[in-house]
């Protein structure tokens, strides 16, 4: 049966999409409501994913204690960034984020007696043994299917994934309400005017790079289940790229527009796999691969020229300068 | 082992000092924070394959092949896309974000037509040069001369000719450079070609150090060209060109034995290269030749 009609091949897209749209809600939270360029949030997905692994394979942790750590930890890692970052210029601030993202991912590469190293959380256990992380999760995800009657597993994780991503989703929209959001939208219009009304904008911005590094941890916990395996690889700038894409994608400034955008991008990522009728069919694989990231290149560059406020952006509000 | 690392560094820094001139020369006058330059990098260092690889011909011949079809991109890029853009007044996170759409359009374009195999050029790897202490490979005794002559070459550009100078002046302040009869148009396209001519040398250069290369590896390079490029302070090319050599000699001389615990594995090199410039930067957070205005 050709993948296009197969069901869990679209649950499959839509639990990436589902997990696109929370690490995207962080460079949301950041870039949208407070202006801040982060440009290395893979980082943080990574950071939150070897936390809940390495805690399960190596401390014996549940994963139920393990996960909430990983976030935890991928929150206090945006902190440690923005304490000396954040006193740098915006743009400064981007380089030195995409700096930390490549940082995390050459340490997980090459300490391979903590994260596994380059052969990735399989190497993570003792030497010979194929170390697992996600049995508890996998039981956790049986019992949903059962109490729900659904036969297909990617339609589980499908309903899971985007139960919490619209968890997240409402408490965002409700923070960026409240008198706190509205001080975020102050300091992404005029940081001094915001700083001359008594607003510590230091303490602001490290607020929402911490939250929006916990998020990405989320992203990271819900990658490495739906994976069942990662390797540092998996964790390379393009991830960022791609989030970047799904915010602009959906709009600025806006909380609803993330997963609108994550799944435009899922349907177009997963629907540029089928261009495999002629003459495309003539390349290999490979190829198409490439050709795949030359379309979604040509799609970063013609929104940009051509619709810089985003899908469903509110072009008063927030246009991508 | 101190004058051999030192050395070393010397190489690197270069290729990367020139890199980063050619970065920061656009950013200067375009504010334009070019992330596809690693990939313009890439397509100097295999337009100079094409000639030395299956043709044969000389690396000398190469590198200038490659520098001139290097301008040729970037003069093409910009009527095509980032002239467009200036004309919609687009701001820094549009060219960030479109430089990065085109980062990625290059990088798979190159693959599409090469593939990802690493290639080499035909150089020979056992001749060495001996300088006191100091051994040096063919490839890096040619890349620290032709860095060297590049090097020199940009400052008296820069500090001597007219190009130089109203390049500069435009950086500067471009509103009061236009009004002082620079003919902006113009000047930008001069900047774009020799920030091409520098991106298609450094490309070969970097290649030829590191021996073998394939088209994704301008992005390796990239991060270490903009740490260069912030630690002299974004939109000074002076400061680019010490920013490069600074982190060239850093990265190296981090792997001296004789350091505290040994050294640093060689495997952290760029994280060491990162580590300077966020040192650097919390002091100076304006780069070591940025003014303090314009942070």
């Amino acid at each position: 049966m050709s993948a296009l009609a197969s069901g869990d091949f679209w649950a499959f897209v839509g639990v990436v999409a589902g997990i696109y749209t929370i690490l995207a809600l962080g460079l949301q939270l950041q870039f949208g409501f407070a202006g801040l360029l982060n440009f290395g949030q893979v980082a943080f997905m990574a950071i939150g994913a070897y936390t809940m692994a390495i805690l399960v394979v190596k401390e014996g942790w549940s994963t139920w204690l393990a996960a909430p750590l990983g976030v935890l930890v991928a929150g206090a890692a945006g902190l440690l960034l923005g304490l000396p970052a954040l006193r740098l210029r915006s743009d400064y601030f981007a380089i030195v984020t995409i700096a930390f993202s490549e940082i995390v991912r050459y340490v997980a590469t090459n300490q391979g007696s903590l994260t596994g190293g380059s052969q990735g959380t399989i190497a993570l256990g003792k030497v010979g043994e194929a170390a697992q992380y996600n049995g508890e999760w996998e039981r956790f995800q049986e019992r949903v299917q059962d109490w729900l009657g659904i036969a297909s597993k990617d339609v589980a994780m499908l309903l899971i994934v985007w139960a919490a991503a619209l968890v997240l989703l409402t408490l965002v929209w409700l923070a960026v309400r409240t008198p706190w959001g509205r001080v975020l939208r102050a300091i992404r219009e005029d940081e001094d005017a915001a700083a001359s009304l008594g607003k510590n904008v230091f303490a602001y911005k490290l607020q929402v790079l911490a939250i929006g590094s916990a998020l990405a941890g989320v992203a990271g916990c819900f990658y490495a289940w739906q994976f069942s395996f990662f390797s540092p690889d998996d964790f390379q700038p393009l991830l960022t790229f791609f989030a970047w894409m799904i915010v602009i994608l959906g709009g600025l400034g806006r909380v609803w527009t993330v997963p609108v955008g994550a799944a435009v991008f899922g349907f177009l990522f997963a629907g540029t796999r089928f261009l495999d009728f002629r003459p495309l069919s003539y390349l290999s694989g490979a190829d198409r691969a490439y050709l795949r990231l030359v379309v979604i290149g040509l799609v970063i560059i013609v929104l940009v020229l051509v619709r810089p406020q985003g899908l469903l952006g509110k072009r008063d509000e927030m246009v991508l300068e | 082992m101190f004058w051999q690392l030192l050395a070393n560094g010397l190489v690197t820094g270069s290729v990367i000092a020139i890199a980063a001139v050619g970065v920061s020369l656009v950013y200067g006058i375009l504010r334009l924070v070019n992330f596809a330059y690693g990939d313009y990098m890439a397509f100097g260092a295999l337009a100079a394959y094409e000639l030395n690889g299956p043709l044969g011909l000389g690396i000398v011949v190469s590198v200038l092949f490659a520098m001139v079809a290097t301008a040729v991109l970037s003069v093409a890029l910009d009527l095509a896309l980032w002239r467009p853009l200036r004309r919609r007044r687009a701001g820094f996170m549009s060219l960030f974000l479109a430089s990065i759409g085109l980062a990625l359009v290059l990088r798979q374009a190159l693959l599409l037509a090469y593939g990802p195999q690493p290639r080499t050029y035909t150089v020979d790897p056992y001749k060495v040069y001996v300088v006191g202490s100091v051994r040096l490979s063919e490839a890096q005794f040619v890349t620290i001369v032709v860095a060297a002559v590049a090097i020199v070459f940009v400052g008296v550009l820069l500090s001597r000719s007219t190009v130089g100078r109203t390049m500069r002046a435009l950086a500067d302040d471009g509103a009061l450079a236009g009004i002082a009869g620079v003919n902006v148009g113009r000047v930008i396209a001069y900047t774009w070609i020799v920030s091409g001519l520098l991106a298609g040398l450094a490309g070969v250069l970097a290649a030829l150090i590191q021996t073998s290369f394939n088209p994704n590896f301008g992005f390796q390079l990239l991060l270490p060209v903009f740490a260069g490029v912030v630690l002299g302070g974004v939109g000074s090319a002076y400061g680019a060109l010490a920013g490069g050599l600074v982190l060239g000699v850093a990265m190296e001389l981090s792997t001296w034995p004789a350091l505290w615990g040994g050294g640093v594995d060689p495997v952290y090199k760029p994280v060491v290269a990162f580590v300077v410039l966020i040192a650097a930067l919390m002091v100076r957070p304006q780069g070591l030749f940025g003014r303090a205005r314009f942070v």
